[in-house]
């Protein structure tokens, strides 16, 4: 077998340098809305003291999340051996790690006190999920630069079972992170719309789609971008399958966290709120996660042509399942938040704090920014690798793979 | 340093952290060269051995850690608490110096009223709560830095200095017992500081308790219908041990198994 070549990014086309102009501008506005909300308070967002994660969180969470899932490819290439993979596990790699610090950032900015993250690094309360995932984090930043080396170093490259080992730690470190990210939600007892322990695989299982979704789309824009046609028929026919399986498996996973729900009794409440009562809830669930972020990327799956033609739908496909992230973080983190806790169970209460009453959030365009930010770093992020690191790879080997 | 934001109250017996956890180590280390030498009751002290519990009412010495040999609590009779009052918490406003912006989205309460009403007998009743201060408090469980802490007499506060403002203790917390501080404050009271980005709540007026007092809002309940008692759980003597066994009392979310250092009774 030819041996496969890697090329970096060089000279850019005008619609790639109006798309590094539009995330460049993206983070710049993210960054001054930080500011903005840091040096007034939170009090210029829409969160408060009933809604304290909103819409930053909703972001940061998804691309942390998409972040263990865009590994995939790299995955299934060292760890299962498939072969055709392997031209792409370099740039899923670089992938993860930009769509980890995008969210990171965003997860920071939004801190009440982000100038003392350090302090989240020098004091830890290991009980504490949050100080574990401070860990799985930036572990995971450095497994898979580590496991990047392994592939590129030409020394090491030579050695096969130091990247299997990279490949085989990553993708075991990958679904501790993303338990831990689901377990931040399921281990709140008291918010009964999220606490238990299927947030775990049901995130593994997200993350899985949405960090795929972000490897076709960055795929596709690569291949217009250096006019060599990385997604070969082979490979979308490949992506459709595991969009496919991993979709339906978010689906069958999300089915079973409500029906459980929806059996014990004390929770009937709050499962009416999310998918029926619950005003904004149920539609980000049955619009937005159910129907445009699910449904309708498998039917384009199920309907798209085999060859390269189906191109157009699996994109289609990876736009919609991410859209349907966005809803089901939005659903999940501040549903969750929605509906009022139970202080006083089988009582009516109200009071000047909100008690018993559903807690209004309407998100602020500085928080939507910071979110939006977060993405755009990512791609930043990705685009600057992809121009210094030989991490794309050149069509005429990649089609023997 | 107050006691309620720093930790040299705070963490004194729980975090080894302090400087004064390091002189202690010296002390012990030269006392056992010593200890053959010096008067035993020198050498208990050198050797840092455990605080018998204060009498109710008794200053404790600034450089004398929290007793674990106390379990502050509060107990509330539902009976005596009338619906139109709200002395406690206004009260606690003061003491605290919590102001009312005119958002109450955003307005800490680290004390608040709750209009109770069964919807089957249609009886009502109005229910101060506050920070239950839980022996297993989970906003302590989930605070990646440890900001959240519990002393060592189960009072739980905040250390104002590691709060890194990510709200999860909020997210964790099952009595909607903290606040987040939106904005800056002027005028803030020294024994109470409210930083910007950092999260509050009831300190059940530590800095009056170390100084044998009681918190501000058992003392102006205490004027209006006395429901409120405040006191030494571990102490069979005391005023609050007793009301506990003639009272039947409750836990809030007692099936959580927090074991909150409030407690109800009447509740109904």
């Amino acid at each position: 077998m030819a041996q496969q070549r890697y090329r970096q990014l060089t000279g850019h086309s005008l619609p790639f340098w109006m798309l590094i102009v539009l995330h460049v501008i993206g983070v710049a506005a993210g960054l001054g809305a930080a500011f903005y909300m840091e040096s007034n308070g939170h009090f210029v967002t829409g969160m408060n003291n009933q809604t304290v994660w909103g819409l930053p969180h909703v972001f940061a969470v998804f691309l942390i999340v998409s972040a263990s899932g865009a590994l995939n490819v790299a995955s299934v290439s060292s760890v299962f051996h498939r072969l055709a993979y392997k031209p792409f596990a370099r740039l899923s790699g670089v992938l993860a790690i930009a769509l980890l610090c995008g969210g990171l950032m965003v997860l920071v900015l939004d801190l009440g006190r982000p100038e003392r993250v350090f302090v989240a690094m020098t004091k830890q309360n290991f009980k504490s999920i949050f100080a574990w995932n401070i860990y799985l984090y930036s572990g995971f930043i450095v497994l898979v630069a580590f496991y990047l080396m392994s592939m590129m170093d030409r020394r090491l490259a030579k050695r096969p079972g130091v990247n299997t080992a990279f490949g085989w730690s990553a993708f075991l470190w990958r679904l501790v992170l993303t338990a831990g990210t689901g377990s931040i939600f399921g281990f709140l007892a008291a918010r009964d719309a999220v606490s238990g322990a299927i947030m775990a695989p049901l995130f593994i299982a997200s993350s899985l789609v949405y960090g795929l979704a972000f490897t076709v789309l960055v795929l596709t824009t690569m291949s217009f971008e250096t006019t060599e046609s990385m997604c070969t028929p082979d490979l979308i026919a490949k992506f459709r399958g595991l969009l496919g399986i991993f979709g339906a498996t978010t689906l069958f996973l999300t089915l079973i966290a409500h029906l459980s729900k929806f059996y014990a009794t004390p929770t009937h409440d709050i499962e009416l709120f999310l998918l029926r009562d619950g005003g904004a809830f149920p539609v980000a669930f049955w619009l937005g996660q159910i129907l445009l972020g699910t449904l309708a990327p498998l039917a384009l799956l199920a309907i798209m042509p085999n060859g390269a033609a189906g191109i157009s739908e699996l994109v289609g496909a990876s736009v919609l399942f991410l859209i349907g992230g966005l809803s089901q973080m939005f659903v999940i983190i501040v549903g969750a938040q929605a509906y009022p806790l139970k202080i006083f169970p089988g009582y009516e209460v109200s009071s000047s704090f909100a008690d018993g009453a559903i807690n209004a959030y309407a998100p602020s365009p500085p928080e939507f920014l910071l979110g939006l930010a977060g993405i755009s770093a990512a791609m930043l992020i990705a685009t600057l690798a992809f121009r210094l690191l030989p991490v794309l790879p050149q069509s005429s080997a990649s089609s023997g793979a | 340093m107050s006691s309620c934001c720093g930790k040299s109250d705070g963490k004194s017996d729980g975090k080894s952290s302090c400087a004064s956890k390091e002189r202690r180590g010296f002390l012990k280390a030269t006392g056992a060269f010593a200890a053959t030498l010096l008067a035993p009751g020198v050498t208990l002290y050198a050797f840092g051995g455990p605080a018998q519990a204060r009498a109710p009412g008794a200053q404790r010495a600034p450089s004398e850690p929290a007793s674990a040999n106390v379990r502050w609590g509060l107990l509330i009779d539902i009976n005596k608490c009338a619906p139109d009052c709200n002395a406690c918490v206004n009260a606690c406003n003061e003491e605290n110096g919590l102001k009312n912006t005119g958002r109450p989205e955003i307005d800490a309460q680290w004390l608040r009223k709750v209009a109770l009403r069964d919807p089957k007998t249609g009886a009502q009743s109005s229910v101060p709560v506050m920070c239950q201060h839980c022996e297993q408090p989970p906003c302590v469980d989930v605070c990646p830095t440890g900001a959240s802490f519990k002393r060592a007499d189960g009072i739980v506060l905040v250390d104002k200095h590691i709060c890194i403002g990510c709200r999860y203790c909020m997210m964790a917390c099952p009595f909607k017992a903290r606040s987040f501080v939106h904005e800056e404050h002027d005028d803030q009271r020294p024994h109470s500081p409210r930083g910007k980005g950092t999260v509050e709540g009831c300190t059940l007026c530590v800095h009056r308790i170390d100084a044998g007092g009681q918190p501000a809002c058992v003392e102006a309940c205490a004027k209006t219908g006395g429901a409120m008692v405040f006191g030494d759980l571990n102490d069979p003597e005391s005023a609050i041990s007793k009301a506990l066994r003639q009272l039947p009392t409750m836990q809030l979310r007692a099936d959580l198994g927090v074991q909150p250092g409030v407690r109800y009774a009447n509740l109904k």
